[in-house]
């Protein structure tokens, strides 16, 4: 088990470089630069802005840059923000809590009701439910995100208003973060109605981000177990006479979680990109929000040390999720 | 008996608390930081600029007219270089959990504030690694002052290097606002001077309470305000990026008040009785301007020819739905100055085909540039220049649309080989004609990097501007605006477009609120209904 950690770990080290050399490039490729921007309609004359380039250190050589920006992360600064002027793990460590508190609770809702939807739709194959439960996959699958978000917020805040439109909490509470998640500090507040105001802000836009990989696990719980139950042992079960529900949830069950939960761990990434749609809409104050603003203004080492940061969050998941899959499943760790 | 008593006086502050009126505005996007100098979107201002500072010289709110603020008076010298300003006595600096003032604003406050942006050996320059001070250079204030003197602890004098007409309004603006002197020396034996960008201390209606950054910043009522006292208790702004929710929280009463409606929204405001709109014709313009020195648009009448086969009340009923008025001028008309005899060149394609006939031009083909974002002063880039591309393909002229991301747009189109004529605008800042005209169309802004689009240089044009610049005489700089404007017209270097109108929607228990003419968003005046 040790080796098998360490040589996963060992992978890590190229995917980490190959990481810090795409996110470094990905920004500059993009057409026009922070001092542009910054600039606007106004226009700025090329002698300020070489002065500018020269105050940020982006009229050396980009190569040059590379080294300096990587020189920098091994002494463990992300370098500071061009637009607010803030460090960059400053900006990160004070929203991320807040993307997390939304993709965790994403996640639960997604694997609490995609597993049993697929269960069932694998086990009553073919039957009304799972037609019904497999199109609606399909639907929320194909869901634009936005478009989804808002409507809900049309339905349940505006014309039913049954939850409050957007934000992390009513505005009347008042308290400092000491977690940064709102869900335990409006407990640790104990101001009245914190918590629950608090999880009523946090419903609608956990189930948008919900609903794509909700999608994906029902339909991959589906065939997985659909598989499973086609399978040797799942039928000596059957005619050895174990009632339906141990055949299902100890035999058949267990089994057809493996690729599932690879898929819940893969969903993380897909959870990052749909967190920067969701938090939009919600005025959600995440890291998703954060990155696509930065991403407009050019701010260079935002963007870069953002999506490292990101990234390197995606790959310890995915270490994760490589671990327990070794645990359910003692073959693989074997190999 | 201590219980009742404790009983009563939680009962008093709970009443108290019931009384405490909280005004919610869903802003749009969250302030780049809370120092105004060293930032440039209109956003930070009004978190920053407009509830927490002031500055000398303050526009009348509602209007772009200069009056006092913490300059009680001032003397300007004959020849126009010297301003000698008396400042408000008695004025308080507000305090934190952090800092509390021994002493009331003060010259040193004001030698301080502008010394730290023009000064480039002042400790405070750089007191963040990278910051710049993008107004106070782009306005060419360090060459402008020639120093900022104390006579005594309420009287300061700037020396000028030319005389500035518009200087009086260049410092009522946000990136002018004054800083604490003393705050700055307490952060900085603190070691901790990035905390006046974090929390500021200032002299304003509002104290800064507390930020997190893209959800909410909260303020409270400065009770030692030297001018008219807020009547609200709370403001908090909630910061809200998409229009669309900001509509659904209006509505839903989680805020009171809102900036930039989608166009699309506005028949929904209007209908719906629990909200008013208010609004107001902006200080800003659209245009598209020719690339002047390439032929054949280096020649006015083509040029003029071009403008007269497009129909502009086309473009203002499709694109802004009719919330702008056609423009003529590169000036909004609600600008002092704006001359009002002009006559817009007629939409006539027949006589714009015989124009450009007569100019011995024939299957012209162009580029028009509609730039990928919606801004202020243009909803809809894209549709106009359809319209453009249509209209003009009914006098023989064949108009290929281009587009690019908005950063390499603002690039590309300030390049001097650029090809095509290109849509962009201007948004006013300080409500002097100087602010537009010579901003983007004098000859100093038609070089590589300059606002000048067109790259339009009138040497008779820029002559009267720089005229205008140093006279202090309103009506005589009135006529000198005039006269450019009738140039401007003949030479046609743009197609002006429109001067879109602004709007800004709020609940029914909103009043007090003054729209500004600068696109501010303040709330030093406004109360809520209970």
């Amino acid at each position: 088990m040790v080796r098998f950690i360490l040589s996963k770990l060992l992978y890590l080290v190229p995917t980490f470089i190959g990481i810090t050399i795409i996110a470094f490039s990905f920004v500059r490729i993009l057409p026009g630069d922070p001092v542009l921007l910054m600039a606007g309609e106004r226009g700025v004359s090329p002698e300020r802005h070489a002065e500018l380039s020269a105050l940020l250190g982006y009229d050396k050589h980009v190569v040059l840059q590379y080294f300096d920006f990587m020189g920098r992360l091994l002494q463990g600064d992300l370098g500071n923000s061009l637009v607010t002027k803030r460090p960059v793990l400053d900006e990160f460590l004070s929203l991320f809590p807040a993307t997390v508190e939304l993709g965790l609770c994403a996640i639960i809702i997604a694997t609490l009701i995609g597993v049993p939807v697929g269960v069932l739709a694998a086990i009553k194959r073919g039957s009304w439910f799972d037609q019904v439960s497999m199109t609606a996959a399909l639907v929320g699958f194909s869901m634009p995100i936005f478009w989804w978000g808002l409507l809900l917020i049309i339905f349940f805040s505006g014309i039913l208003g049954w939850t409050p439109v957007s934000g992390r909490i009513s505005l009347m509470y008042y308290f400092p973060d000491v977690t940064g998640f709102m869900l335990i500090d409006s407990v640790i507040s104990g101001q009245k109605g914190a918590f629950v105001s608090a999880l009523r802000h946090l419903i609608l836009p956990s189930v948008v981000l919900a609903t794509i990989p909700l999608a994906v696990i029902a339909r991959q719980t589906r065939s997985a177990m659909l598989e499973v139950l086609g399978e040797d042992y799942v039928r000596t079960a059957r005619a050895k006479g174990m009632p339906q529900y141990r055949v299902i949830g100890i035999h058949a069950l267990r089994n057809a979680m493996i690729p599932v939960v690879t898929t819940i761990g893969l969903q993380i990434g897909v959870l990052m990109a749909g967190a920067i749609l969701t938090e939009t809409i919600f005025s959600w104050p995440g890291i998703g929000k954060w990155m696509i603003d930065s991403i407009s203004r050019r701010d260079y080492p935002v963007v870069q040390s953002g999506l490292l940061l990101i990234a390197a969050l995606v790959m310890v998941v995915n270490l994760l999720v490589d671990l327990t899959y070794g645990l359910i499943n003692p073959r693989i760790r074997i190999k | 008996m201590k219980k009742l008593m404790l009983f009563a006086s939680v009962l008093a502050m709970s009443a108290a608390a019931a009384q405490a009126k909280t005004f919610v505005y869903c802003s749009e996007a969250s302030p780049e930081g809370f120092d105004p100098a060293p930032f440039t979107a209109g956003g930070t201002f009004d978190a920053s600029a407009h509830p927490i500072f002031n500055r000398l010289t303050e526009f009348k709110k509602g209007t772009t007219e200069v009056e006092p603020g913490l300059a009680e008076s001032w003397e300007v010298s004959e020849d126009g270089t010297e301003y000698t300003f008396k400042l408000r006595q008695g004025v308080k600096w507000q305090s934190n959990a952090a800092f509390t003032p021994t002493r009331d604003f003060n010259a040193d406050d004001v030698i301080f504030s502008y010394d730290r942006q023009g000064n480039a050996e002042n400790p405070w320059h750089q007191y963040i690694p990278g910051i710049t001070y993008e107004y106070y250079t782009s306005m060419d204030m360090q060459n402008l002052i020639k120093s900022v003197e104390k006579i005594d602890d309420y009287t300061v004098k700037f020396t000028l290097s030319q005389p500035e007409a518009p200087f009086l309004a260049n410092i009522a603006m946000p990136f002018a606002s004054i800083v604490s002197k003393e705050y700055a020396d307490a952060l900085d034996a603190a070691g901790t001077r990035e905390e006046m960008n974090n929390t500021p201390i200032g002299t304003g209606p509002f104290k800064f309470v507390a930020y997190q950054k893209d959800a909410v910043i909260r303020y409270t009522k400065n009770p030692d305000y030297w001018g008219t006292a807020p009547i609200i208790d709370d403001l908090i702004f909630a910061i809200t990026p998409d229009a669309a929710v900001r509509l659904q929280k209006l509505k839903a009463g989680e805020c009171h008040l809102m900036p930039y409606p989608a166009p699309a929204d506005i028949d929904t405001i209007k209908a719906d009785p629990n909200l008013t709109l208010d609004e107001q014709a902006g200080l800003n313009v659209g245009y598209l301007a020719y690339n002047t020195t390439q032929a054949p648009f280096d020649n006015p009448k083509v040029r003029k020819a071009l403008n007269m086969a497009i129909n502009k009340d086309a473009i203002v009923e499709a694109v802004f739905q009719g919330a702008a008025l056609p423009a003529k001028n590169p000036i909004p008309p609600t600008m002092w100055s704006y001359n009002e005899a002009i006559e817009d060149d007629a939409y006539d394609p027949e006589a714009s085909k015989a124009m450009l006939e007569a100019e011995g031009v024939t299957g012209l083909s162009m580029k028009i540039w509609a730039m990928p974002v919606q801004r202020p002063y243009m909803p809809n880039a894209r549709r106009t220049a359809e319209l453009m591309q249509e209209d003009l393909s009914k006098v023989g002229v064949t108009v290929e649309i281009v587009s690019y991301e908005w950063g390499e747009y603002l690039a590309k189109s300030m390049e001097a080989g650029r090809d095509g004529a290109v849509m962009l605008g201007w948004t006013g800042d300080n409500g002097d004609p100087d602010n537009f005209l010579s901003v983007l169309l004098s000859c100093a802004s038609a070089g590589e990097g300059g606002a000048n689009r067109a790259f339009w240089c009138n040497d008779e044009f820029s002559a009267l501007l720089n005229d205008a610049k140093v006279t202090a005489d309103p009506a005589e700089r009135t006529a000198l605006y005039e006269q450019a404007q009738v140039i401007f017209k003949e030479q046609a270097p743009w197609f002006t477009i429109a001067h879109s109108t602004q709007y800004v929607p709020m609940s029914n228990k909103v009043s007090g609120f003054v729209m500004s003419p600068l696109g501010d968003f303040t709330f030093d005046t406004v109360d809520i209904a209970e």
